[in-house]
């Protein structure tokens, strides 16, 4: 079988009720300038939206950004979300401010990286320069 | 019809059992075959060569234009407008990708979002990938997928500046051009390109100074110029009339349709 390189697609978007997204933004373009097709849902999205969005749209990873303070519950949904419609292959990673006790419980549910204030752009487009394309 | 995804994602290694997902409208099937079809997979061309002519009741609508005019937040009013009509609606958004490091985003997505959760809505978003013009390689080939899941609305979004309007045309069967108000020369340059391929015009953003003028201007050399104001939902009922009327008045189409296309695949 021939295989033509795709680039990793990647869907980017914030949830929550946080009204900031400036650092999403320079993500989104960090990333799309290390060659991948970003889909960018934008601000206040619900769990369902970014996983019926990331299903339609084949991607290889969901990148959230959480910053209200629900991150437990938000990432948690998107995982369990991802479980019931049979796409847990899809990597999941968020940034934003997660208390450090909260880390483990979060990598045990399946998110796969979390980046907190301090992490470099470059930190983060290597971990998703890493990702194993699904097809 | 967007049935159940629980347990697909085994059968989704055949092509065989990717079609059959496909038939039966099951999105993590249709937008694995539009991936595939992307990547230039031979898989995605067996796919498509299993759906055959199973397809062929869409209605494959273009929506073109320049940068900004409003093209994704009058797709999304159009949604709203078909859902309303209990029409199902089919997606494709494409924007260019970088020709330096070949990523691209895809921001259409954004004025859509509110029809994330509709299970008669899908939306896909697609990269030029170094196509030249406005329509990836891969579009025609997605037009036909969302036609065979059984879409009865195929919007197609592309932006066109002077090089992709012909092929929209060839995947699309209604050509919009939507415009923004305070085209001054750029007139000159539509006349021969754009304007050629349009069946309907749209001056949208008309709460915008000029909307009168570029309107007029555009009637002197089109016979079907709209005016919207998609942020409001304004005209966008007289958008969806023009519409229907050139699917009736123009059934067979002018240029090469998803038929043909699909006739050239055997
Ligand atoms: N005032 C006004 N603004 C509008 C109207 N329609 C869209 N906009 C705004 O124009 C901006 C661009 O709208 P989009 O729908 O993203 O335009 P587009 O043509 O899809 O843009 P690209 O895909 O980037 O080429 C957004 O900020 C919209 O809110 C309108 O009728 N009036
Ligand atoms: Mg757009």
């Amino acid at each position: 079988m021939t295989t033509i390189t795709a680039p990793l697609r990647i869907l980017i978007g914030k949830v929550g009720l946080d009204g900031h997204d400036r650092g999403i933004k320079l993500v989104a373009r960090a990333l799309r300038d290390a060659g991948m097709e970003i889909i960018y849902t934008g601000l206040h999205q619900t769990p369902e939206q970014i996983v019926s969005a990331a299903i339609q749209e084949d991607v290889d990873a969901i990148g959230l950004s959480v910053l209200s303070g629900s991150h437990n519950t938000l990432f948690l949904r998107v995982l369990e979300l991802l479980k019931e419609q049979d796409a847990d292959d899809i990597v999941v990673f968020g940034g934003g401010i997660i208390p450090n006790e909260d880390i483990p419980k979060l990598h045990a549910a399946g998110v796969r990286a979390l980046f907190r204030p301090g992490t470099t752009m470059a930190d983060i487009v290597d971990f998703v320069k890493a990702i194993q394309p699904r097809a | 019809m967007l049935s159940s995804e629980r347990s697909i994602r085994k059968e989704m290694a055949s092509p065989d059992g990717l079609a059959e997902h496909v038939k039966a409208g099951r999105v993590r099937a249709i937008s694995r075959t539009i991936t595939l079809l992307e990547a230039g997979n031979p898989m995605g061309r067996e796919i498509l060569r299993q759906l055959g002519d199973s397809g062929g009741r869409s209605h494959a609508i273009g929506i073109t234009g320049y940068p900004g005019a409003g093209k994704s937040t009058l797709i999304d009013r159009l949604i709203t407008a078909y859902r309303q009509q209990d029409k199902t609606v089919g997606v494709l958004a494409v924007d260019m990708s970088s020709p330096f490091t070949g990523g691209a985003i895809l921001g259409d997505r954004i004025r859509m979002q509110d029809h994330a959760l509709d299970k008669g809505v899908y939306v896909h978003s697609l990269a030029t990938r170094g196509q030249r013009g406005g329509v990836s390689a891969a579009t025609r080939d997605a037009v036909l997928v969302l036609d065979t899941a059984g879409f009865d609305i195929v919007l197609v979004e592309t932006v066109g500046v002077g090089q992709g309007e012909w092929d929209i045309a060839e995947v699309a069967k209604t050509v919009v051009v939507v415009v923004a108000p305070g085209l001054g020369d750029e007139i000159q340059a539509m006349k021969a390109g754009i304007l050629e391929v349009a069946h309907i015009v749209v001056v949208n953003k008309a709460d915008h100074d000029g909307a009168e003028t570029t309107l007029q201007h555009l009637r002197d050399w089109h016979p079907c110029v709209l005016r919207t104001v998609a942020v409001k939902g304004e005209g966008i009922p007289e958008l969806i009339a023009a519409i229907a009327h050139h699917q009736q008045a123009d059934p067979l189409p002018r240029h090469v349709s998803s038929q043909t296309i699909r006739q050239s695949l055997h």
